[in-house]
């Protein structure tokens, strides 16, 4: 069965004067993606962002929200939607509840009161309900900025650079909170970040763009892995378990490092396999580490322009 | 509509700034009314010092009417930048702030939210005059209880009491109109600018620039004069002439109508298609 596009790019562009902030870029979010949207600064992706939440208008292409266009359909599709767009920012002089209010009632959210509970006992700020905004850290900013994006029940949430201003604790959190609206509720999400660490780890889709133009969109393990991930195992016996590797069908360069671990190719599911052929041959394994991360895919595109 | 014009006002009447406009009102009416009250008397023989050859001045001349007019006078050169201080802030103070990223991606038409914004920036600019009101003409019978209304307007013009206050109540409401084309000015400033101090300090700029222009009354620019909203800023003024010019008022009337229609027309044209880059 075909996947429901929650999000679809056909050609928008958006110039600045003469720079081309976005050139005729294309893409599609489906149904219940966590889909990761790349890009070196300036590279567009805000602009991208601003004109899918109709901030800004595109100079010519079309954007779709669940199958409509968004041109003729703004109220529908954006009632379905929840957004941060760049850093969290709030009526400071109001208190984190009563910024909720307003939001709710913009959104027409229904029971809101018992809706800002759920979403601030969600982010943990409950016990700062009554605090006003200009009190908070850049993290409860960023904290109350995920309640507001959720408050209205949308199916899709677009956060541009979630994890701006919060602690390694924090960005945890924010990933955990992110996988269990997404597997819980069905949330879909499209995440701007330079993070890629972040990206890696939630993303199921994503796109690369630069100056305004896709690179790459695909599955992120298809991107990563085409031909097997690049893997360095620390094991007991370099020489025994690079005749092992050399031998094994799918594993390809297998190499010798300079620390005398081994490096090779190898598709994801066969690893256990490799491992086990190891253990038979008394090759002991301390670890196994994929060095083919998104930082490196990420470069290698962006490094190719 | 009404909940967006409900949280409109919600953030206007939470906000600091929107109470410096009500107390420098309350200070300014308050200060002038205690000096009336200690030195009235004193500063009234100084003024018609030399009519009292001419004229017999009987009864309380120093009552609500006349006080209620020096503070109309007085206080028609602040109001403006009061109103400007709020409207110039209501679109602007949004781009700066970048509350725009959150309001205007939720199922909000824009021009809906602009109708909702002037509509608060114009229920601050009413009550503003409405606080002039109570403070000159309630807490000024209290103090000085009333009496005939003296006027030195280039001749000396006496009212009865009675006939003062319908001059007020029509003083008052030219005052709220020709304040609305000074909110829909600081508005229009506030559609094109990311920070509010553009707007505030631009009103200002035009209402002193085209009226200090238009004072020093170069030839070449005396067929625009009549055209010029700052023009009529003081025509509350008309309505304390013995006789009503009614072609004067009607002209600045139209005049104030045609400015506010002007400035909320580019204020709403220009923020309909506006990027949100803030």
């Amino acid at each position: 069965m075909e996947k429901e596009v929650y999000l679809e790019l056909e050609n928008v562009s958006k110039k600045y004067g003469t720079i081309n902030a976005v050139n005729s870029l294309s893409l599609k979010v489906f149904k219940n993606d966590i889909y990761g949207f790349l890009g070196p600064n300036g590279a567009g992706k805000s602009t991208s962002i601003r004109m899918i939440l109709s901030l800004i208008t595109p100079d010519s292409g079309k954007i779709k929200l669940f199958g409509k266009d968004l041109s003729v359909d703004r109220y529908t599709t954006l009632s379905r939607v929840g957004a941060l767009v760049e850093k969290p920012d709030f009526y400071p002089y109001l208190t984190a509840r009563k910024n909720l209010e307003i939001l709710g009632r913009l959104s027409n959210v229904k029971n809101l009161d018992a809706k800002i509970d759920e979403v601030l006992d969600l982010v943990k700020l409950s016990s700062r309900q009554h605090s006003k905004v200009k009190t908070f850290s850049q993290g409860m900013r960023q904290r109350l900025g995920i309640a507001q994006s959720v408050l209205h029940d949308p199916d899709l949430i677009i956060l541009d650079e979630p994890g701006n201003g919060l602690d390694p604790q924090g960005q945890k959190e924010m990933r955990v909170l992110i996988q269990k609206l997404n597997v819980e509720r069905g949330i879909t999400f499209v995440i701007s970040s330079h993070i890629l660490a972040e990206v890696e780890q939630l993303a199921n889709r994503m796109i690369i763009i630069n100056k305004g133009k896709s690179l790459v969109e695909g599955e992120v393990s298809e991107l990563l892995e085409g031909g097997g991930i690049l893997v360095t195992i620390e094991i007991s016996n370099p020489e025994k378990a690079l005749l092992v590797a050399s031998k094994f069908e799918s594993a390809q360069d297998a190499e010798l490092s300079e620390n005398n671990s081994l490096r090779l190719r190898i598709p994801r599911e066969r690893i256990p396999e490799l491992l086990a052929e190891f253990e038979k041959d008394a090759v002991k394994v301390y670890s196994v580490i994929p060095a083919r991360s998104l930082e490196d895919y990420f470069i290698s595109k962006i490094g190719n322009e | 509509m009404n909940k967006l014009v409900r949280i409109e006002l919600y953030k206007i009447f939470t906000k600091p700034r929107t109470y410096i406009g009500f107390g420098a009102v309350f200070l300014i009416v308050v200060a002038i009314q205690l000096g009336f009250y200690f030195e009235g008397e004193e500063i009234l023989d100084f003024v018609i010092q030399n009519l009292k050859d001419s004229f017999l001045f009987e009864g309380k001349l120093i009552n609500v009417y006349t006080v209620s007019y020096i503070v109309l006078t007085s206080l028609w050169i602040h109001v403006p930048i009061l109103i400007a201080l709020v409207t110039g802030d209501l679109i602007a103070g949004e781009a700066n702030s970048g509350t725009f990223r959150l309001i205007l991606t939720r199922p909000v038409s824009r021009t809906k939210l602009l109708f909702a914004k002037f509509f608060a920036g114009w229920t601050y600019t009413y009550l503003v005059i409405i606080l002039m009101i109570v403070l000159s003409v309630g807490l000024g019978s209290i103090l000085f209880g009333s009496g005939d209304l003296l006027i030195l307007k280039g001749t000396l013009n006496i009212f009865k009491a009675e006939d003062a206050l319908w001059r007020f109540a029509l003083a008052y409401s030219y005052g709220i109109l020709s304040m609305t084309v000074v909110a829909s000015l600081a508005f229009m400033l506030s559609a094109f600018a990311e920070n509010s101090i553009g707007p505030i300090i631009g009103t200002f700029a035009i209402i002193i620039g085209i009226t200090v222009i238009s004072t020093l009354g170069f030839s070449m620019l005396r067929p625009i004069i009549p055209f010029l909203f700052t023009t009529y800023l003081p025509a509350w003024q008309l309505f304390f002439d013995y006789e009503l010019d009614y072609g004067k008022i009607s002209r600045a009337v139209f005049t104030d109508l045609a400015y506010i229609i002007l400035f909320l027309s580019v204020a709403f044209y220009h923020f309909r298609k506006k990027d949100i880059l803030s």
